[in-house]
């Protein structure tokens, strides 16, 4: 069941010289309970501002987001109430503790404000139960310390202790491993994909990296440009990716299984693909129309239009022209032009 | 320089001679108790290969990288070691000896660096013609003004950015093009031997992929040698020719790259490479390596990784394992297997352990991977993944 539905969301923010910049573009989808969905994008498709729009830290321009159906609160007490059972793990652990205090601190006044300020041996075993929750033991050695004496892992314990002490029905977990080492990330997800299990919780986790998207997610959205360009379920996203964005970023991403041979021929490809058209070219944004079409290999003329959502399965979508039974794809090389291969 | 390889670690054709070699090079921070940040470390860079070290923060790659393009200022300190620069012609050089002007030709002529952050390495106050004018300027006094703006222009357009770009600044591009620009700047003065550290870690896996085509593209080109550093193993097993792992300062398993992503001998290239979800094979438990890196300015008596192995037993704690050829690789006739893969691990020690080292670490292929679904349909969708959370966590 949903807990947190998201209606045609947009955020724009206001350029120097009176432009507007559309960071998120209509976004809709559903968080529900006890389970995961991926938000994934390059930087700068607006992944955060989404996250932060949905903390209500930026305002949305329009859209709506309902919390087990009812809208929102916007402001003053009732956005508090939001805030208590809408809750942000962010990137950094380094930044998002502060030096001087305690890690006890950090966790005694959310715990204070949803367990009406109680004091002494019950706040304490409230700090020690979070502590535990995230595996930080021993737990009334972990609260004395100050986050320069944690590791890198252990801050983002903290952190996430930090938002469970609310108690929150919602996650929102924006790319919070990208920041650790490799061998602590893989401990950090786990520990949150527990966390989602026994708590119910539902979650968001944005990140920009597909495999561990597809591992730790029943659901994935892929995002480009402040737009969602392909959503469905995890297998189905990864292992038969429609649109042409989600195709290279699922084909750029290192494999180690892929023998030497593979990929020279792979590479051999990707440049000849490029040769003809510069990196600058490759960069720049189109406004109207498909934005990915500058990028895309299968560029064609109808990609001026805008194209609309077009179903794969039944509950995968893709936002690409390719996908319309009546359009013939062109222009692309012989055997490549197909989408999903 | 020509016979170049095909491609990325197109490994027997890299000639084997050798361009670089450091050996037992340890460097130390200076304080109350110095921070032993690399120690006694030897790597060989072949002429014409991709040399990969990978290594978590702290590990001490980026500290080796400055220690071999002898940039290291204080508190850093090489404390011991030697490196010598065979180039392509001439007599070998002692790169430890080199003084004043000698290392400054040294630098950038033979040897260049990309580092990570292009943000920071760039000067955003300078124009980009005026920092390559900069190179040209202390390296080539010779070139008159025409001949630098040209040679600039040339090495823009050869990292696939438009030249006209010339008069711009660093925040006028994206990252991606930022590092390209990094790139060429490596490459300004046809340095034999480029040090990549992390040069793509920033970057998005599209344009990282971009960067990485280019490198390769450039390398065949020009054929100039790399060290290759990053935390990331699972691109290094695609880019690198050769391997090295490194933990708490030291090398513990040097190797062939397209071999130990699925025969790794050491139970932290082990750990690491499982540390790496694979994006299309079926789910399967996932756990990193639990613990943290020691602290360096400790000495350790036994193996450094001993706290955090699985397969630790009695000799780990007290006698301090020496690279040593993996066990069971020792019969095979693959010289490309056998020769130059060492491990520092006990378990391949025939002395402590007779029977040699369990099957993961044996060289049974498939060990890096997950081994029971690896052609196995992809799991239940219908449900996310169910990963037990590995009891303990870091203490």
């Amino acid at each position: 069941m949903s807990v947190l539905d998201v209606h045609d969301l947009t955020v724009e923010f206001s350029q120097r010289g009176g432009g507007q910049l559309r960071a998120v573009d209509g976004l809709s989808f559903a968080l529900r309970e006890g389970q995961t969905l991926a938000l994934v994008g390059e930087s700068g498709s607006g992944k955060s501002t989404v996250v932060r729009a949905l903390a209500q830290l930026v305002k949305r321009t329009s859209g709506e987001i309902l919390l087990d159906g009812f809208p929102a609160g916007r402001r003053g007490q009732a956005l508090r109430g939001y805030r208590h059972r809408v809750q942000l793990v962010f990137q950094d652990p380094f930044a998002s503790l502060n030096p001087m205090h305690t890690v006890r601190h950090h966790l005694i006044r959310p715990l204070q404000l949803r367990l009406g300020h109680p004091r002494g041996e019950d706040l304490e075993q409230a700090v020690r139960e979070l502590l535990r929750s995230v595996n930080l033991t021993p737990p009334d050695e972990m609260a004395r310390k100050h986050p320069h004496e944690l590791s890198g892992g252990q801050r983002q314990r903290v952190a996430i202790a930090r938002a469970l002490a609310t108690d929150p029905d919602v996650l929102l977990a924006d790319e919070p491993v990208s920041m650790l080492d490799v061998s602590i990330r893989l401990e950090i997800l786990n520990l949150l994909d527990r966390l989602k299990q026994d708590r119910n919780l539902a979650m968001l986790y944005v990140t920009h990296d597909l495999a561990t998207a597809r591992h730790f997610s029943s659901e994935i959205m892929v995002m480009y440009r402040g737009e969602i360009v392909e959503h469905g379920p995890s297998d189905e996203v990864i292992l038969r990716p429609s649109h042409p964005y989600t195709q290279i970023l699922a084909g750029s991403a290192p494999d180690p299984t892929i023998s030497r041979e593979d990929l020279a021929a792979a590479r051999r490809t990707r440049q000849a693909s490029r040769a003809s058209r510069p990196a600058e070219r490759r960069e720049a944004a189109a406004d109207t129309g498909c934005r990915f079409r500058s990028r895309c290999p299968f560029a064609m003329d109808i990609c001026a239009t805008h194209p609309p959502d077009l179903a794969v399965a039944p509950d995968h979508l893709a936002r690409c022209w390719l996908l319309s039974s009546d359009i013939q794809p062109a222009g692309a090389g012989a055997g490549g032009a197909q989408p999903g291969q | 320089m020509s016979g170049m390889p095909g491609g990325l670690g197109n490994g027997p054709a890299a000639g084997q001679d050798l361009v670089l070699r450091a050996e037992h090079i340890s460097v130390e921070y200076a304080g109350q108790r110095p921070t032993r940040a690399v120690r006694d470390v030897t790597i060989e860079l072949r002429r014409g290969e991709v040399l990969g070290i990978a290594g978590e923060s702290g590990c001490g790659k980026s500290t080796l990288a400055y220690a071999l393009t002898r940039m290291l200022r204080p508190p850093a300190e090489l404390t011991s070691g030697s490196i010598t620069f065979f180039p392509s012609a001439g007599a070998p050089l002692d790169v430890m000896a080199l003084d004043g002007e000698d290392l400054r030709q040294f630098r950038w002529n033979k040897i260049s660096m990309v580092f990570q952050s292009a943000m920071n390495a760039l000067n955003p106050v300078s124009s980009l013609s005026r920092q390559f004018d900069d190179i040209f300027e202390a390296h080539r006094p010779d070139m008159d003004r025409p001949a630098r703006h040209a040679r600039a222009r040339e090495l823009l357009d050869m990292v696939g950015i438009d030249p006209r770009r010339i008069n711009g600044f660093p925040h006028e591009l994206s990252g991606g093009m930022r590092q390209r620009v990094m790139i060429a700047m490596a490459l300004a003065l046809q340095p034999e031997i480029v040090i990549m550290d992390e040069p793509t870690t920033a970057l998005d896996v599209v344009v990282q992929r971009e960067i990485l085509d280019e490198i390769e593209r450039l390398r065949e080109e020009l054929g100039f040698s790399v060290v290759f550093i990053t935390h990331d193993l699972s691109l290094l097993l695609e880019v690198s020719d050769r391997l090295a792992v490194m933990y708490a300062g030291e090398v513990v398993e040097r190797a062939p790259s397209e071999a130990v992503g699925t025969a790794p001998a050491h139970p932290y290239t082990l750990g690491l490479l499982r540390s790496f979800p694979d994006m299309r094979s079926a789910r399967r438990e996932l756990r990193g390596v639990p613990g943290n890196p020691p602290d360096l300015r400790d000495s350790f008596a036994g193996c450094p990784f001993e706290p955090r192995c699985d397969y630790q037993f009695e000799p780990c704690g007290t006698s301090h394992p020496e690279l040593r050829p993996p066990a069971s690789r020792l019969a095979t006739d693959d010289p490309a297997l056998a020769g130059g893969w060492r491990v520092a691990c006990h378990l391949h020690d025939p002395q402590h352990r007779p029977a040699g080292p369990p099957d993961e670490l044996a060289g049974a292929p498939g060990a890096g991977q997950d081994q029971a679904g690896r052609d196995a349909p992809a799991a239940d969708s219908a449900v996310t993944a169910h990963n037990p959370v590995t009891a303990g966590g870091e203490q």
